[in-house]
C-alpha cells in the first residue's frame, strides 16, 4: 500500500530522546524460527478465508511486481527519503516468511516488527493492520503459508542517513501507532460495524485517502479528507468529496464490486487494482464497506443534493460540445474526446459523460492529466474499458488547454492554478508508474458479463 | 448461366492480344454439389469442374504467362504457392509468372475459398494443367523439330533439343493449343528434381504490404468515388420507424441518404464527412427493437434442450451399448465466437450501363455474384465480382454483406463508384458468428486400459450460411422488399459442418456418433475457420486425456495405442519427440504439459501439438509458454508459408480458447469492439512456437489452413489440466474459470 | 486549410480541424499504410509517427498537428529501397493478411529510434496496443529484433534523411 506515502515521521524519533531510552522502550526480541509447516497442515476453509482477506488487504499490489511471482516482493516504493522495497511474503524459508510462526506473523501485523525483531517501515500499513482480529490474522497466515514459496532475497532499501536507521521507526510508532482492537459501535448495524472493521483495519483505505501530517502519519483530525498515492490523488471520501454527484451506498457497492459506476466513472490508477481485488471477495463484505463508507461520506447537504441532481439532469439533455469551438481546448475536446465521451453508449465501454467526472472537479488536475496522458489500458483477455492515451499525440500545452477548458466548461469549481506544471510533472511520473505498477490483473468491469460464455 | 462469361472473356483476351481464343467454364458450385458422378476417371482437383487447360493458364505471344485461380488470397499466401507450382511444372522462372485470383469474368468457378481446399482443388488443378500444358508444348516442339518428344527437355520457358536447338514457349503456343480438356492423369515432375516447389519462396504480396502499396480493397480509389457509411439496425430484426434525414442531407459533402426499408446509408464526397453524417443519421434514426435473443449464460440448455434438433447417427460401429469396466462421461461447450477481422469489411461497386462491378474480399466471387444479382433482380451476367484482398477473414465475416451493401448503393448512384466501409461495431455486431456448440461424450475402458466403447453427441447449427441466394445478404434482408434468409442445411459428410471431425480417427471397437443438427439460429452464424472441427477436436482430445488419466497412461502413448493411421502416428511421434515429451514427465511448478492431435476432416492435413502452459495460481491467469507442432500436409509447396499458417493457427486458436465469446442481452449483441470482445495481445504471446513439417514428396496436397485450430485448443486445455489438476470443459478457458477451479 | 508535414513534404489540407489524421492520410493524401481498424484507439492498425512518437492516427485530430512532423510507413522506404524495418519484415515474412502490419511497424520504428537496444520484453510491452488476428506475432517479434540489428549496421535510413527524426 501507500507506495509513495511519505515516511516523514522519522525525524520525530530524533526528537523523542536519547537512543538508549528508545532502545529500552522499543527493543523487540527475535522470535524462534520454525520448520516451515507443510501446506497440508492448514485447514482448507481457513486458507480460503485467508485468500479473501488478502484481497481485502490488497496485499498483492505491493508484494508483487509487474510480471513477477506472486507475493515475492521487490516492488520499489519511492518516498522522498529514498526507495523502500516490499518484502517477500511467500513461505520460502530463507528469503520469505517460511520460518515465521503464526505468532511472529501476528506481531508483524500488530506492531510492524519482523521475526528477527527489526522494526518495519510503515510503508507496510501496520497502523491499520494492528486492528485485524486474531482470527483473521490466522486465516491470512494460513493463506500466505500455503502459497508457492519463491526464493527472492529482500532488496536493500535505498535510504540515506538517518532514514536508514530503523531505530527511528520505533519513535514513529510511539507517536502514531495505536494498538487497539476494533471496538464495535453497539449503536450501529452489524453491517456498518463489519464495514468499519474492514475499512479501518485490513482494507486500510485511509492509508491513501487520508492526508498525512508532516511526520508522514495520517492526520487523525482529517480522516478521509483525501491523500496522495503514486502521483495520483486519492479523493476525499468525506463531506469534502469532489464528486459532482454525491456518492451513496448503492453507488459505492456497485463501484467497488464492478470497478465503475455510471454516475462516477471507472476506477483507474492505483484504485484499479483495489477494485480488481474487491471483485473477488464475498458480496456481503463489499456491501459492509459500502455501508460504512456511505456514513463517512455522510448524507449530502440539500444544496449538494440539488447540485448533483442538476448535473444528472443536464448530462441527460445536452452535449458538451460547443457548436463553434472557441478555444484550443474546446477544439481538442470536440475532436479528440467527444467521439467517445458523447457517443451515447453506456459506461463503462462508452466514455463517461464528463459532467460526472470527479477528476475535473477535483482540487487539482493531476488525475485528469494522468488519465489524458495514459488512458486506460486493456486487461489481458478480459472485457475491460480501453481509453487511448494521448501522451504521444498531445504536447503539454495542448493538454493544459484541454484541462483548463474542461475545468471551466464542465465543472462548477474555480479554475485550477499551476496546470502546466502539473501536466509536465504528470508526464514524468506517469511513465514511471506505468513501468513498475503491476496494474490490475483482472478486470472488475461489468462482472455481469465478464465470465459468460 | 456462364455463357455470357465466355463471351466476356473472349473479348477481354482478344483485346489483350492473347493467343487463346476460347475458354470454357462450367457453372457448378463445386463445394455445394460435390464431384459429378463420372463414368470415366476425371482429372484431379478443380479440373474436374473446369476441365479446360486455358481456364488455368495463358501463354501470351510475348512470353508472358498468367495463371488463373478461382480461389481468393486471404493472407494464407497461396498466390505465391500457386505461382511456385506453375513455375515448377511449366519449367519457367518463378518471376516470369503472374497469378490472377478469383474474378467472375476471368477465372474458373471454384466455389468458396474455404475448408482448406485451395491447395487440394486449385493447387492440384494448376499443377496438372501446367504439366499437361508443358507436355503439349513439348509435343508441338517435337513436331516442329521432327524429333521424338522423349529427346526434348524443357528449361527456363523453352523446349530444348539435345543438339542445342531451342524453341521458346511463346513461339510454340498455337492459337487454341490450351483449349483442350485435361487428361485424367498428367506426367508430373519427379519431386526429386523440384527447383521451386518445396522452397521457402518469399511471398509476392508482402513487399506492398510493408511499404504502403495498394494492397487491399480498402486502398482502392476510383475517380470520383464517393464514400458510404451504413446505419445498421441496433439489433436483429429492429425496424426503422422514423428517420428525418433532412439535416443530414445538408451536411458538408453529403451526396445522398439512401433508405430502403430498414437499410439506411449515407454517401459523401470525403470519407470523414461520411462518418460524421453517419453519426448524425444514426442519431436521427428511430428503431423498434424486440427481445429475441436467448439467455447467454446457459448455452448448454439452449442447444441440448430448448432448440429443436434433427438427429442423425453418423457413425455406428460394433455394439454401441457395449460397456467396459470403467465408464466416464463429460460435456463440453463452445460459445458463439467472432471472426474478429482487424479491418472491418469493405467493398467498392460501380454501376455502369446496366452492369455492376463489385470489388470485394468475399471468399466466393461466383456465389456472391449470384446473391447480388438476385438481390438487384439482374441477370448474373450483368454482375461482375472481382476478388480484392481485405483484412484476414478466417471464414464468412462481413465481406459478402459489404459487397451486397456496395452493390445496392451503387445502383442508387449510377455511374459513380461507391466505397462502403463498415465500422468496427458493425463488423462485430453483424458478422455471422462461429456457432455455439455442445458435445456429450461417454466412454469406457476395458481391463487393459483400452477404450472399449465410445459415444459422442454434438449439438450445433449449420456452419455455413454463405451466399448463393440473396437472402444471405444483410442488405437483402433489410430492404423494403426483403429476401428471406435461406433455410439452413447441414453440410454433408465426409467434410461435415457441425459434425466436422465428430467421427474419431481412432480405432475404437464400438462407437456411436450422433449429430444433432439445430435449424433454428437465434444468432446470425456461418462458417468460421475449421467449422465444427474446432470444438469436436477440443472435446475428443480433451476426453482422450481424461480417459488416459483414468487408464493411468501417458497421453501420447494412449493415443498411439488407439491409432493405426501410420501418417498420424508419425506426426504424433514427431511432435512428442521435438517437444521432449516423455512418459512420467513432471512439469515444473505451476506449469503443465498438454498434447493433442487430429487429422482435419479426417481427410486433410495431420497436425499434432504439444504445449507447455504456466498458470498463475493466485489470479488463474494462464500463459502458453511454448508450443511444438508437427504437420503432414502431403507434398509441401512452400514450407515457410505452411509454417506461417500453423503458427498462426496455434496463436489464433489460443486466443479463441482462452478468451473469446460473443456476449449479448435479450435484445442486442453487446460484444461490439475490442473492449467487449477481447482477443490476444502481445503480453500473452508465447516464448516460442516450433513447427515441424513432415514433407511427403509426390503425395497429394492436403489442406492445412485450418488443421491447427482444434489440436491447439485441446493441447492448451490438456496442459491447463496438467498444471492445475482441474479439467475445464467450457470454452473459453478464462482466467476466472481457471481461478475458480483452482480455488474450488 | 491547414499545412500538414507528412514524410518530409508540406501539404495544404482542406479538411475540418476535427478530422482524424487517419482520414486525412488516406483520403486527402492518398496514402495507404495507416489502416482503419476500429477508429477507437483499441487496435493500433492506424499507427503513424508524430515527431518521432507512435500515435494512433484514428484518434488524433488535425487540430493537434499544427507544426508537427508526421511520418507514415511510406516515408520510411520503398520496395526497391526499403528501410531496415521494412527489410526486416520482408526477410522474416512477418505477415499473413498484413492488415495490422503497417501500424506495428511504425510503433516498432518509434521504439527502435528511441531505444535501439530494446529487449524482447520492451518490444512486447511496446506492441501491447496492437492487435493481430492472423497470429503472426512470433514473426513480428523476430522482425523487430532483426530490424534493430539492421539499424545498428545501417547507413542513415531514408527517414533520417527526410527529417522524420
Amino acid at each position: 500500500m501507500t507506495k509513495s506515502r511519505i515516511i516523514g515521521g522519522l525525524f520525530a524519533a530524533l526528537l523523542v530522546g536519547g537512543a538508549g531510552v528508545i532502545f529500552a522502550l522499543t527493543w523487540r526480541p527475535p522470535m524462534a524460527a520454525i520448520d516451515p509447516p507443510s501446506a497440508r497442515t492448514f485447514d482448507a476453509d481457513l486458507v480460503r478465508r485467508g485468500r479473501e482477506l488478502a484481497a481485502v488487504g490488497n496485499c498483492s499490489d505491493c508484494h508483487t511486481t509487474r510480471r513477477g511471482p506472486n507475493f515475492a516482493g521487490g516492488l520499489p516504493v519511492p518516498t522522498p527519503f529514498g526507495t523502500i522495497f516490499s518484502s517477500n511474503i511467500t513461505p520460502d524459508p530463507e528469503t520469505g516468511i517460511g520460518r515465521w510462526s503464526e505468532e511472529a506473523f501476528r506481531r508483524a501485523m500488530r506492531s510492524g516488527v519482523d521475526r528477527g525483531g527489526r522494526h518495519l517501515y510503515p510503508t507496510f500499513p501496520y497502523d491499520h493492520f494492528t486492528h485485524v482480529s486474531d482470527e483473521d490474522d490466522r486465516a491470512l497466515y494460513a493463506y500466505l503459508m500455503t502459497r508457492e514459496p519463491v526464493q527472492a532475497p529482500l532488496r536493500d532499501n535505498r535510504l540515506s542517513f538517518p532514514y536508514n536507521q530503523r531505530i527511528l521507526i520505533a519513535g514513529w510508532k510511539l507517536l502514531f501507532l495505536r494498538r487497539d482492537a476494533y471496538q464495535p459501535d453497539p449503536g450501529k448495524s452489524a453491517e456498518w460495524n463489519r464495514g468499519a472493521y474492514l475499512v479501518e483495519g485490513l482494507a486500510h483505505c485511509g492509508a491513501c485517502h487520508t492526508p498525512r501530517n508532516g511526520l508522514g502519519a495520517e492526520r487523525a483530525t482529517a480522516t478521509f479528507a483525501g491523500g496522495d498515492v503514486d502521483n495520483w490523488q486519492a479523493y476525499a471520501l468525506n463531506a469534502q468529496s469532489p464528486s459532482p454527484v454525491p456518492w451513496n451506498e448503492d453507488a459505492l457497492y456497485a463501484y467497488l464490486c464492478g470497478g465503475w459506476h455510471p454516475d462516477h466513472g471507472t476506477a483507474r490508477g492505483p484504485m484499479a487494482e483495489v477494485v480488481s481485488n474487491l471483485s473477488s471477495i464475498p458480496a456481503g463484505d463489499v456491501r459492509a464497506i459500502a455501508t460504512y463508507m456511505a456514513g463517512v461520506f455522510g448524507a449530502p447537504t440539500p444544496d449538494r443534493q440539488r447540485q448533483g441532481e442538476a448535473v444528472l439532469a443536464q448530462a441527460k439533455s445536452e452535449s458538451t460540445v460547443a457548436s463553434e469551438p472557441v478555444s484550443e481546448g474546446a477544439a481538442i475536446y470536440a475532436a479528440a474526446c467527444a467521439t467517445c465521451h458523447e457517443s451515447g453508449r453506456a459506461p463503462p465501454y462508452g466514455g463517461i459523460n464528463l459532467a460526472f467526472s470527479t477528476a475535473i472537479s477535483a482540487p487539482d488536475p493531476r488525475n485528469l492529466a494522468n488519465i489524458v496522458l495514459s488512458g486506460v489500458r486493456p486487461v489481458e483477455g478480459e472485457r475491460s474499458p480501453i481509453m487511448p492515451g494521448f501522451a504521444a499525440s498531445m504536447d503539454d500545452g495542448q493538454i493544459a488547454s484541454l484541462l483548463k477548458y474542461l475545468r471551466s466548461h464542465v465543472s462548477k469549481q474555480p479554475a485550477w492554478s499551476g496546470v502546466s506544471e502539473i501536466v509536465e510533472e504528470a508526464r514524468r511520473t506517469q511513465t514511471a508508474f506505468l513501468q513498475t505498477a503491476a496494474g490490475p490483473r483482472n478486470a472488475p468491469a461489468d462482472p455481469s458479463q465478464r465470465d459468460q460464455p | 448461366m456462364n455463357a455470357p462469361v465466355i463471351l466476356d472473356r473472349r473479348q477481354m483476351l482478344a483485346g489483350s492480344g492473347a493467343l487463346i481464343v476460347s475458354f470454357s467454364l462450367r457453372g457448378a458450385f463445386a463445394e455445394e454439389q460435390g464431384a459429378p458422378a463420372a463414368a470415366a476417371p476425371s482429372p484431379p482437383g478443380s479440373l474436374k469442374t473446369s476441365p479446360y487447360l486455358d481456364a488455368w493458364l495463358r501463354i501470351d505471344a510475348d512470353g508472358a504467362i498468367t495463371v488463373f485461380t478461382g480461389k481468393a488470397e486471404l493472407g494464407q499466401g497461396f498466390k505465391t504457392a500457386f505461382q511456385q507450382i506453375a513455375a515448377e511444372e511449366l519449367d519457367v522462372p518463378f518471376a516470369s509468372l503472374k497469378v490472377v485470383t478469383a474474378d467472375t469474368r476471368l477465372t474458373a468457378n471454384e466455389g468458396y475459398t474455404a475448408g482448406s481446399h485451395s491447395m487440394q482443388d486449385s493447387g492440384t488443378a494448376i499443377q496438372h494443367a501446367a504439366a499437361q500444358a508443358r507436355a503439349l508444348l513439348v509435343a508441338e516442339a517435337a513436331k516442329r523439330l521432327e524429333l521424338p518428344a522423349e529427346n526434348l527437355r524443357t528449361e527456363n520457358g523453352a523446349v530444348i533439343a539435345q543438339d542445342g536447338r531451342r524453341l521458346a514457349y511463346a513461339d510454340l503456343v498455337a492459337a487454341d493449343m490450351l483449349h483442350v480438356q485435361a487428361q485424367p492423369t498428367s506426367k508430373l515432375k519427379d519431386p526429386a528434381t523440384f527447383k521451386v516447389m518445396g522452397q521457402p519462396v518469399p511471398r509476392v504480396d508482402i513487399p506492398a504490404k510493408v511499404t504502403g502499396g495498394v494492397a487491399y480493397v480498402q486502398d482502392m480509389r476510383l475517380p470520383d468515388m464517393v464514400h458510404a457509411r451504413l446505419v445498421r439496425p441496433p439489433s436483429y430484426g429492429a425496424e426503422l420507424t422514423d428517420c428525418n434525414s433532412s439535416a443530414v442531407e445538408k451536411m458538408p459533402g453529403v451526396v445522398k441518404v439512401v433508405r430502403d426499408g430498414n437499410f439506411l446509408a449515407v454517401l459523401a464526397r470525403k470519407e470523414f464527412q461520411a462518418v460524421k453524417a453517419m453519426r448524425a443519421l444514426a442519431a436521427a434514426a428511430k428503431w423498434k427493437e424486440s427481445a429475441r435473443l436467448p439467455k447467454q449464460d446457459d448455452l448448454l440448455a439452449l442447444l441440448t434442450t430448448q432448440l429443436k434438433s434433427q438427429d442423425m447417427t453418423i457413425l455406428e460401429r460394433g455394439n454401441p451399448s457395449a460397456a467396459g469396466r470403467r465408464t466416464i462421461e463429460a460435456t463440453y461447450t463452445r460459445p458463439y465466437q467472432s471472426h474478429g477481422s482487424i479491418g472491418p469489411s469493405c467493398a467498392v461497386a460501380q454501376f455502369v450501363d446496366g452492369t455492376v462491378t463489385v470489388w470485394t474480399h468475399t471468399q466466393g466471387v461466383y456465389p456472391d455474384r449470384q446473391a447480388i444479382a438476385e438481390m438487384l433482380r439482374m441477370p448474373p451476367a450483368n454482375v461482375r465480382c472481382i476478388h480484392t484482398e481485405g483484412s484476414g477473414c478466417y471464414g464468412h465475416n462481413g465481406a459478402d454483406d459489404a459487397a451486397g451493401d456496395a452493390a445496392l448503393l451503387a445502383k442508387a448512384m449510377p455511374g459513380v463508384p461507391v466505397k462502403v466501409q463498415w465500422m468496427r461495431e458493425q463488423e462485430h455486431g453483424w458478422e455471422p458468428f462461429g456457432p455455439a456448440m455442445a458435445t456429450k461424450l461417454k466412454a469406457s475402458l476395458d481391463s487393459e486400459g483400452r477404450i472399449a466403447d465410445w459415444n459422442f453427441e454434438v449439438w450445433s447449427n449449420t456452419h455455413s450460411m454463405r451466399p448463393g441466394s440473396a437472402g444471405s445478404l444483410l442488405a437483402a434482408q433489410q430492404m423494403a422488399e426483403p429476401f428471406p434468409v435461406p433455410a439452413p442445411k447441414p453440410l454433408p459428410l465426409p467434410e461435415g459442418g457441425g459434425d466436422r471431425n465428430a467421427i474419431p480417427i481412432y480405432t475404437f471397437p464400438n462407437a456411436h456418433v450422433v449429430h444433432h443438427f439445430i435449424p433454428e439460429m437465434p444468432l446470425r452464424i456461418s462458417a468460421m475457420r475449421s467449422l465444427g472441427a474446432y470444438h469436436n477436436v477440443f472435446s475428443i482430445e480433451s476426453f482422450m486425456d481424461e480417459l488416459a488419466d483414468l487408464a493411468k497412461a501417458d497421453p501420447v502413448e494412449f493415443r498411439l495405442k488407439h491409432l493405426d493411421d501410420p501418417r498420424g502416428r508419425e506426426v504424433i511421434e514427431k511432435a512428442a519427440q521435438a517437444f521432449g515429451w516423455h512418459k512420467g514427465q513432471q512439469a515444473s511448478q505451476d506449469r503443465g504439459y498438454g498434447f493433442a492431435f487430429a487429422r482435419y476432416k479426417n481427410l486433410a492435413a495431420y497436425c499434432a501439438i504439444a504445449s507447455e502452459i504456466e498458470v498463475n495460481r493466485e489470479t488463474g491467469r494462464p500463459r502458453l509458454v511454448r508450443a511444438v507442432a508437427a504437420v503432414d500436409s502431403g507434398q509441401v509447396v512452400n514450407p515457410d508459408g505452411l509454417t506461417n499458417q500453423i503458427e498462426g493457427a496455434i496463436i489464433q486458436s489460443m486466443s479463441w480458447t482462452l478468451y473469446e465469446s460473443v456476449s449479448f442481452d435479450e435484445v442486442r449483441i453487446t460484444s461490439i469492439d475490442w473492449q467487449t470482445y477481447p482477443i490476444l495481445r502481445f503480453d500473452a504471446v508465447p516464448d516460442t512456437i516450433e513447427v515441424h513439417i513432415i514433407n511427403r514428396p509426390g503425395k497429394p496436397f492436403l489442406g492445412s489452413g485450418e488443421t491447427g485450430q482444434g489440436p491447439a485448443a485441446a493441447s492448451i486445455a490438456n496442459a491447463i489440466a496438467n498444471a492445475t489438476g482441474k479439467r475445464l470443459r467450457n470454452l473459453p478457458l478464462t482466467r476466472k474459470r481457471i481461478k475458480d477451479a483452482i480455488d474450488a | 486549410m491547414m499545412t500538414l508535414r507528412v514524410n518530409g513534404y508540406e501539404y495544404e489540407v482542406d479538411a475540418e480541424p476535427d478530422t482524424p489524421l487517419l482520414y486525412v492520410l488516406r483520403d486527402d493524401l492518398k496514402l495507404n499504410a495507416a489502416k482503419y481498424g476500429c477508429g477507437l484507439g483499441q487496435c493500433g492498425a492506424c499507427t503513424v509517427m508524430v515527431d518521432g512518437k507512435a500515435v494512433l492516427s484514428c484518434v488524433t485530430p488535425l487540430v493537434l498537428l499544427e507544426g508537427k512532423r508526421v511520418t507514415t510507413l511510406e516515408g520510411l522506404g520503398t520496395v526497391s529501397e526499403p528501410a531496415p524495418i521494412q527489410r526486416a519484415f520482408m526477410e522474416e515474412q512477418a505477415a499473413q493478411c498484413g492488415y495490422c502490419i503497417a501500424g506495428m511497424m511504425m510503433r516498432a520504428q518509434a521504439l527502435l529510434q528511441r531505444n535501439p537496444k530494446a529487449s524482447d520484453d520492451d518490444i512486447r510491452a511496446e506492441l501491447a496496443p496492437h492487435l493481430c488476428r492472423c497470429g503472426t506475432h512470433m514473426r513480428i517479434l523476430r522482425a523487430v529484433h532483426r530490424a534493430a540489428r539492421l539499424m545498428d549496421t545501417a547507413e542513415l535510413s531514408p527517414s533520417d534523411q527526410r527529417g522524420a527524426q
